[in-house]
C-alpha cells in the first residue's frame, strides 16, 4: 500500500486530537506515516501508534521551529521526495494551511484546504458558502494535498507500534527570512479549545457585555466559549473567540447561541454545526430560521436557570 | 517603496451565491459583486505605511470585467494606481493558478512590499498569499492583527489559537492582515472624485507572459466534481420564556438529545 503522509500536531509532544482524526482518516487512503516536526517524539509516540501511524518520521533540527512555516514546507518537500506518498493530510489551522500553501507550489500539486471529510480516491468533502453547499472535490494533478478541518472524523484506534526514522533535511537561506523573535503563550481557560469543542456556547450582543452567564452555562456542559462579532468589537471578549466569517469557523455536536441575532457573517462560522440552540429576546432574530431549539427570553434570566438545572442533573 | 495591495473581487456574501451547473464553478455573473472586506484591511494597512514615509500604493486584482470595481474602491480609499488582470482563460481559476498570475504581475510590479488581506470571503481558502511567497522566494509575515513598518523590518503580532507571537522579517516580503489590524477608512467625496483620474492598467496573461494552458481551468490542479445545495433546515421548536418555562424546556430539549 502507498503511504500517506500525515504531519502530526502537537504542542511540545502532546499530540492534538486533529492528529487523531487525519491519521483515522489516512487509512482509508493507505498506510499512514506520522511526519513529527520539533521535540518530543519519543512523548508522542503512544498517541501515535494508537491511531494507526505505521511509521514516524522525525525532523528534529532546531531551524525548523524557529522560523515559521517556510522551512517546515521545504522539509515536507524533501520527505514526499523519498516516500512519494499517494496523499499529504494537514490539520485545517492557519499554520497548517500555510505549510500546505506552499508545499503545494513546491511539489506543483492541486490543493484542497478545510475539507469535512475526506474519502478513498481521494475525494474530498467541503461545506462552503456559509454551509449553504456541499461540494466534492478532487486533486487532478501531483499528490494531493488535504487539510482536514477539526471534528471531520471520529478518531478509532488502530494499534500500532511505529519505528521512528530520523530525517535529516536541507533548510535553504531563503526559507529562513521570516522569524518569531517573541511569542507569549495564550492564558489557560480551563476550557475546550474553540476549534475542537463537542460544545460551544457563544455570546453576542445580548449579553451587554456580561459573559459571566454565557461562562456558567458552557462550565455546565463542559463546552467551549465563543463570541459575536459585536461582542469581541465591543471589547466584550478577545477576538481568539470570534466565531464567523472574520473569526473561527466551527462545527461541533452543538452550538448554543446566546443574545446573537445570527448575521450572516455568523452564521457563515457555525451553520454547520450539527444542532443549533438559540436564546434571544427578539423573535424576529434571524438566528431563529436555523434553530433546533429556540427560547425567546432574556438570556440573564434564562441561562443561569438552565446551568442549576444542568449542574443538578449532572450530579 | 512600492507597496503592492492584491485585492479580490467576490460576490456579496448577504446575495444568494451560486455555482455555474455547466462547470461547477463559481457563478459571478448572477451576483452583484464587490471588493472582498477582509482585502479592505490590507488597502488600509497599506494606506498607512504610506501616510509614514516615502511610498507608492498600487491596488492589483485579477478577475472579470466587474472585478474593477474592486480596484475602484481601493483607488477611492486612496490608492495611487491599479492593476486589473483580465482574460477569459483565467475563469475558473484555482488558487495555485490565481497565485502564478498575481507572482508574474507582483513581479512585473517590482513590488517591495505585498499587501493581502487574511482570505477572500468567498473561497475562503486563506492559502494565496503564502503561495505567491512561495513563488516570488520572499518572506511570509501573515495574519498580522498589529503591523508596524519600520524602514525595511516588518513587524507584526498574530494571535494564534495557543500564542500571541511576534514576527519580523526584512522587505522585501509578502503581508497579510487579520481584520484586527485596522479600522478601514471609508472613501471621501475628494477621493472618489480623484480615483476617476488615477491610472488604471489592463493586462492580459500575454502581458505577463503566460498562457492560456497554465491558468483558468486547464491549468487548475483541482475539480470540484459534485456541488450539492443543502437542504433547507426544517422548523426547530420555539418556545417563548413568557411564564419562566424557557430553561426548564431548554434543559429537558438538551437532555432528550443526549447533551447531558
Amino acid at each position: 500500500m502507498s503511504n500517506v503522509l500525515v504531519l502530526v500536531d502537537h504542542t511540545g509532544g502532546t499530540v492534538r486530537k486533529t492528529t487523531a482524526e487525519l491519521l483515522t482518516i489516512a487509512r482509508r487512503l493507505g498506510e499512514p506515516v506520522a511526519v513529527y516536526i520539533g521535540e518530543g517524539v519519543q512523548d508522542a509516540l503512544p498517541a501515535l501508534g494508537q491511531y494507526g501511524a505505521t511509521k514516524v518520521i522525525a525532523l528534529t533540527d532546531p531551524e525548523l521551529t524557529q522560523y515559521l512555516v517556510a522551512p517546515k514546507a521545504e522539509a515536507l518537500q524533501q520527505v514526499a521526495a523519498k516516500l512519494e506518498p499517494a496523499a499529504i493530510l494537514i490539520s485545517s489551522s492557519a499554520e497548517g494551511k500555510e505549510i500546505a500553501a506552499r508545499l503545494a507550489v513546491k511539489l506543483d500539486s492541486g490543493l484542497i484546504t478545510d475539507a469535512v471529510d475526506v474519502q478513498e480516491g481521494p475525494v474530498t468533502t467541503q461545506s462552503v458558502f456559509a454551509g449553504n453547499y456541499t461540494v466534492q472535490a478532487k486533486v487532478t494533478h501531483g499528490t494531493p494535498i488535504i487539510t482536514v478541518k477539526p471534528n471531520a472524523a471520529t478518531p478509532e484506534a488502530a494499534e500500532t507500534s511505529p519505528e521512528v526514522e530520523e530525517f535529516d533535511v536541507t533548510i535553504s537561506d531563503a526559507a529562513k527570512t521570516a522569524r518569531i523573535t517573541d511569542s507569549k503563550p495564550r492564558e489557560a481557560t480551563g476550557r475546550p479549545e474553540l476549534t475542537e469543542a463537542a460544545i460551544i456556547v457563544s455570546g453576542g450582543r445580548g449579553t451587554g457585555g456580561d459573559f459571566g452567564p454565557v461562562e456558567a452555562f458552557a462550565d455546565s456542559l463542559g463546552a467551549a466559549v465563543g463570541a459575536s462579532r459585536a461582542a469581541v468589537d465591543s471589547g466584550w471578549y478577545p477576538h481568539a473567540y470570534q466565531v464567523g466569517q472574520t473569526g473561527k469557523t466551527v462545527s461541533p455536536q452543538l452550538y448554543v447561541a446566546a443574545g446573537i441575532s445570527g448575521a450572516i457573517q455568523h452564521r457563515a462560522g457555525m451553520q454547520t454545526s450539527k444542532t443549533i440552540v438559540a436564546i434571544n429576546k427578539d423573535e424576529e432574530a434571524p438566528i431563529f430560521e436555523l434553530v433546533d431549539f429556540g427560547v425567546v427570553g432574556d438570556l440573564h434570566k434564562v441561562l443561569p436557570t438552565a446551568t442549576e438545572e444542568v449542574t443538578k442533573r449532572k450530579s | 517603496m512600492k507597496i503592492v495591495v492584491c485585492a479580490k473581487f467576490v460576490p456579496d456574501a448577504t446575495a444568494d451565491r451560486r455555482f455555474r451547473s455547466e462547470d461547477n464553478t463559481v457563478d459571478r455573473a448572477g451576483v452583484d459583486g464587490l471588493l472582498s472586506e477582509l482585502d479592505e484591511y490590507a488597502v488600509e494597512t497599506a494606506l498607512t505605511v504610506k501616510e509614514n514615509g516615502d511610498a507608492e500604493v498600487t491596488v492589483l486584482t485579477v478577475g472579470p470585467e466587474q472585478a474593477a470595481d474592486a480596484v475602484k474602491k481601493g483607488l477611492q480609499m486612496g490608492a495611487d494606481a491599479g492593476v486589473h488582470v483580465i482574460d477569459d482563460a483565467i475563469h475558473g481559476s484555482d488558487a495555485v493558478a490565481t497565485s502564478l498570475i498575481l507572482a508574474k504581475a507582483l513581479g512585473k510590479l517590482e513590488a517591495d512590499l505585498v499587501v493581502f488581506g487574511m482570505g477572500s470571503t468567498d473561497g475562503g481558502m486563506g492559502v494565496v498569499p503564502a503561495m505567491v511567497a512561495e513563488r516570488l522566494g520572499l518572506p511570509a509575515v501573515t495574519l498580522g492583527s498589529e503591523v508596524t513598518v519600520d524602514g525595511s523590518t516588518v513587524k507584526i503580532r498574530r494571535d494564534g489559537d495557543t500564542a500571541s507571537d511576534t514576527v519580523e522579517g526584512t522587505l522585501p516580503l509578502v503581508l497579510s492582515v487579520s481584520d484586527q489590524a485596522n479600522e478601514p477608512r471609508y472613501p471621501s467625496f475628494k477621493g472618489i472624485m480623484a480615483a476617476k483620474k488615477k491610472p488604471v492598467e489592463t493586462w492580459s496573461l500575454a502581458d505577463l507572459e503566460l498562457s492560456g494552458e497554465q491558468v483558468g481551468q486547464a491549468g487548475a490542479w483541482t475539480e470540484v466534481t459534485e456541488v450539492t445545495a443543502r437542504p433547507a433546515r426544517t422548523a426547530g421548536t420555539i418556545v417563548a420564556d413568557e411564564d419562566g418555562s424557557g430553561a426548564a424546556q431548554l434543559v429537558e430539549f438538551l437532555s432528550t438529545n443526549k447533551f447531558l
